[in-house]
């Protein structure tokens, strides 16, 4: 009976397995490279918004503590987007006829929001409450990065999992002391004792913040 | 008052790098990460506005906030400004009053009350100094009140500082006030000492 396959054949089969492996190991790589690049997360984009919003002039400029706008930081799980009606506290005497405010100005006049685009976005299937972290010891900084040197607002972390876990398994690697929560530029020491000390002073349980009901509720 | 739009590209280049990563397994994976749910000040298609926050209607008290209380709400007793606090004057207190006072107030009257704070220097219009007679001699209600309501062109702060914090505040700036008229005989030798250095 004559050979269903031509003895070229070894070759082309053998070729096939090696060309799956490496089409395959190169999609994971680079698929995992694109989840975890900025391409995807965003990191390090600033946001164009309606209104050129400048934290590094507000914050660092003007010295103004992110509470001032944030009102609801430290009560609640979202941190506070402010009312226009904060916006005009100084800029219905200050920059008053910037055209760039004119959004800001609209919106008090009409009533009609403005709107920004978030740069913050969690997927839904993660809870996260800022109020325990800040109550706990967590500074905006850690998360956010030098708010105080963005121009346009841009993030600074993935927010992957792994990159809550890093915290959630070391807290004492990122505790603050509580009257440092709105600096920006507060570094932790480089021994853990004192970070040790205030997880013991705000009764973290450390042991409990990698479950998975922590954030998967 | 804010709206809050999401952009979906992001989303969009996640489900390719998930699909490239693990292939059909992922598909659909991503759809998790927008669910329903609507976050807080999200933007909505569904009412006329684009809010999916309702506005309150008129006259909604939140549970715990009903004005019962003439000098706890409004500074005010039998319609008069009160000198007395209605709550009890604690260092917590005095502490939270100077965090308050320092996020909030500081910006355009200095950290020290004098009307001197940074907005002021870059041209709003200079309050007068928390240590001017004329002010000094205003009762703790009227600063309650002004917070509340705002006075000549500073805005409400009521929706930033919640009643009791208004209260810290008011307490802080007393003891802001007292700081610069301290009779040098009401000190101990030690406290002089410290000043003096």
């Amino acid at each position: 009976m004559a050979q269903i396959f031509h003895p070229g054949m070894k070759v082309v089969s053998r070729a096939s397995i090696i060309l799956f492996v490496i089409v395959v190991t190169v999609l994971v790589v680079v698929g995992g490279a694109m989840y975890r690049s900025g391409y995807t997360t965003n990191v390090g984009n600033p946001r164009e918004q309606k209104v050129p919003f400048s934290h590094e002039h507000h914050v660092n400029g003007l010295g103004i503590s992110c509470a001032y706008c944030h009102t609801s930081v430290e009560k609640s799980a979202f941190a506070g987007i402010p009312p226009t009606h904060t916006c005009m506290t100084c800029h219905s005497q200050i920059w008053n006829t910037a055209p760039v405010l004119e959004p800001v100005r609209e919106s008090y006049r009409t009533g009609r929001p403005l709107e920004w685009i978030r740069v913050h976005d969690l997927p839904d299937f993660a809870y996260f409450n800022h109020s325990i972290h800040v109550n706990k010891g967590v500074g905006c900084e850690t998360c956010h990065g030098r708010v105080d040197r963005m121009p346009l607002t841009w993030s600074v972390n993935t927010l992957h999992m792994s990159w809550c876990l890093d915290c959630h398994r070391n807290p004492e690697k990122y505790v603050r002391p509580k009257s440092e929560i709105y600096s920006m530029t507060w570094k932790a020491g480089t021994d853990t004792a004192a970070g040790r000390r205030l997880v013991e002073e705000y009764d973290i349980h450390k042991q409990q913040l990698s479950d998975c009901s922590i954030c998967h509720r | 008052m804010r709206m809050i739009r999401t952009r979906t590209l992001p989303g969009t280049r996640r489900a390719i790098a998930l699909a490239a990563a693990f292939g059909v397994f992922a598909a659909g994976c991503t759809d998790m990460y927008d669910d329903a749910r609507i976050k807080p000040l999200q933007e909505s298609t569904f009412y006329a506005d684009g809010q999916s926050s309702r506005p309150l209607v008129e006259g909604t008290v939140p549970r715990g906030s009903a004005r019962t209380d003439e000098h706890f709400t409004t500074g005010k007793i039998n319609g008069k400004f009160a000198d007395a606090f209605p709550v009890e004057i604690t260092a917590g207190l005095l502490d939270r009053g100077e965090d308050r006072f320092n996020v909030f107030c500081s910006p355009c009257h200095g950290r020290l009350g004098d009307g001197t704070g940074m907005i002021v220097r870059r041209g709003f219009p200079r309050p007068n100094s928390f240590h001017s007679d004329s002010v000094r001699s205003k009762p703790a209600g009227y600063y309650f009140d002004v917070i509340t309501n705002g006075f000549g062109r500073m805005y409400s702060y009521a929706p930033s500082i919640p009643v009791e914090d208004r209260w810290a505040v008011v307490a802080y700036l007393r003891a802001l006030q007292l700081s610069r008229r301290v009779e040098a005989g009401a000190l101990t030798s030690a406290e002089l000492e410290k000043l003096s250095r």
